[in-house]
């Protein structure tokens, strides 16, 4: 391969993604919940998403006003609104890291493309909302299978 | 989520015009042969064969980079031995003169099966094995048909014996000591006839256990030789490393309907988004509403298949398997059980495609040309929700107008262009 289609791939352009996820999507990993009972801010641990490579994220909850959420139960669902399918796995959160931060682990996409990750945050005080983010998946360098 | 397509033609335009500028900077953009833009040379890449790394490590199997261990999962492979009436073999269903399957539309072994013998080279790529993706790992995939009463029809302890028998100082070799099996019964197994099964349970479970894992060793045995096998490249290779390499006379390689069907493959056909990667699979599962063979009992597909895999005695997580504690993770994050499952069967990879009809789970299609007009006529499914959407489907007012997949939407003569394009992932 070229050096110029190498650099190319490696900054990970929506390639693929540009032909069909909707250009105007919300592509903010960080916002409230339905209900505004939460704020979530969602990242993945990992440079660059490799398809179909699992691969942790880290959830933050706070409070509208800021303060972390502990010991708060989340459910996760998703899949490509565009092709009717959900998730190639079953992602859960394995562990409280503190300062209302979790690991999710397990998370993995299939194909390029405009993916959904649902969150359902759950906690005794709070009670339960749930927020949707956008992640539109590109092809990268390392895309291998 | 309300847009019009106007909008939305301009807003795609604005996020497409975006990468192009962003490739601007390179003084060749877009330069290679064929008239491919940088996108479509990006996807290209990513289809060629020599982008496809080694097969990635099967933690399960603590022989699978052995030579000893694929010398003999090869003898076993080939081994007739190995069944009720000693003419079945691994190879009768899949024959390495035919891309590791058999032609036929189900697999035919002591009796008839129900859905197509998959061609095997590539399968450590994919985390679940078979159409449904009910074994873990290509070693206990191996086990599957052996022990089935359709297929080689044998029972565990018939193996075991067989094994001492015939590959005593081979086996030993790598795997260690054979079990004494000369106080055991011919026969015995938990899939096996009434007989076996009383026999297998009579069993105490020691003896149970040296022989389900002199059976396992066989299966990991098998995987090792599996492991060997690659695939050589395509035209389809041939013609990607023309165009990455600038050459100008790229329809000495493919002729131009197949270069116009390969931009149907990944563009408006769509074929694309699961047959990704250099082995042209997304290894996930989905329904397309492929008729089931038998209306009267549809195949359920994957949605049968998630409590097999994690119960499976063979399966990562059990006691035959070599992996550690946490090295799992694809049976830890294993789907659950949905609407999604339900009449799914797994992506096949397209090399070698147009070498091995019937096409689909259960050879229901004669043709490629049939495979295509089904993805373009997109009938709904017999069991589950396919993911097509149909070309004069009503508008699905739950949805915005930017969620609903688009229709594959080929006329006739792009079909035919699709379909030639399909002959040209076949070795060169």
């Amino acid at each position: 391969m070229s050096n110029r289609l190498a650099a190319l791939l490696l900054l990970g352009l929506p390639l693929a993604g540009c032909m069909t996820a909707p250009a105007s999507l919300d592509l903010s990993l960080s916002k409230p919940t339905v209900h505004q009972k939460y704020v979530v801010d969602m990242h993945p641990q990992t440079e660059v998403i490799a398809i179909n490579r699992l691969h942790a994220w880290e959830i933050r909850v706070t409070s509208p006003e800021g303060a972390p959420v502990l010991q708060a139960h989340i459910d996760i669902d998703g899949g490509m609104p565009q092709h009717g399918h959900g998730l190639p796995t079953k992602p859960m959160v394995t562990q409280e890291l503190g300062d209302g931060r979790y690991l999710l682990e397990g998370m993995k996409f299939s194909m390029t493309g405009w993916w959904e990750i649902r969150l359902k945050v759950e906690t005794d005080q709070r009670g339960a909302d749930v927020v949707t983010f956008n992640k539109v998946i590109a092809l990268t360098k390392s895309d291998r299978t | 989520m309300k847009r019009t397509p106007a909008a939305l033609g301009i807003a795609l335009t604005a996020l497409c015009t975006l990468v192009f500028e962003s490739a601007q900077g390179s003084p060749n953009f877009g330069q290679g042969g064929g008239g491919w833009n940088a996108e479509e040379l990006a996807v290209l890449t990513s289809l060629r064969i020599r982008e496809l790394p080694a097969a990635p490590r099967d933690l399960s199997n603590a022989f699978q980079d052995s030579a000893a261990a694929a010398a003999l999962g090869k003898l076993l492979f080939f081994d007739t031995r190995f069944s009720r009436n000693q003419a079945v073999s691994c190879a009768s269903c899949h024959d390495p003169g035919r891309q590791f399957q058999d032609g036929r539309a189900v697999g035919v072994g002591l009796g008839v099966g129900s859905r197509r013998s998959m061609p095997i080279v590539g399968a450590g790529f994919s985390p679940w094995l078979f159409w449904d993706g009910r074994k873990d790992s290509v070693w206990s995939q191996a086990l599957g048909p052996l022990e089935d009463p359709v297929e080689h029809g044998g029972n565990r302890l018939q193996y075991a014996r067989l094994m001492q028998m015939y590959y005593r100082q081979t086996y030993q070799e790598i795997f260690g000591p054979l079990p004494e099996f000369s106080h055991l019964p011919e026969d015995a197994g938990p899939r096996g006839s009434t007989a076996e099964k009383e026999a297998w349970l009579a069993l105490d479970e020691a003896a149970r256990d040296g022989i389900s894992r002199v059976f396992a060793n066989m299966g990991k045995a098998i995987a090792a030789y599996e492991k060997t096998l690659s695939f050589n490249p395509s035209r389809l290779d041939l013609y990607i490393n023309e165009v990455l390499n600038g050459k100008r006379d790229v329809h000495s390689v493919f002729t131009p309907q197949e270069v116009r069907g390969l931009r149907l493959f990944i563009g408006k056909g769509q074929c694309v988004s699961c047959h990704n990667g250099p082995l042209l699979t997304d290894q996930q599962f989905h329904n397309t509403g492929v008729p089931p063979r038998d209306p009267d009992s549809p195949d359920q597909g994957r949605a049968s298949a998630l409590s097999k895999v994690r119960d499976d005695e063979f399966n990562c997580a059990g006691r035959f398997s070599d992996a550690k504690l946490g090295q799992c993770e694809e049976l830890r994050f294993l789907v659950a059980q949905d609407g999604h499952t339900v009449g799914a069967f797994k992506t096949p990879g397209l090399r070698d495609v147009a070498l091995r009809p019937p096409y689909m789970h259960a050879g229901q299609f004669a043709s490629l040309d049939a495979v295509v007009l089904h993805y373009v006529n997109a009938p709904h499914a017999a069991v589950g929700h396919s993911e097509l959407t149909h070309l004069h489907k009503s508008p699905d007012k739950t949805k915005g107008e930017t969620e609903a997949r688009r229709p594959i939407d080929l006329s006739p003569a792009e079909q035919q262009d699709l379909v030639a394009f399909l002959q040209t992932l076949s070795t060169n």
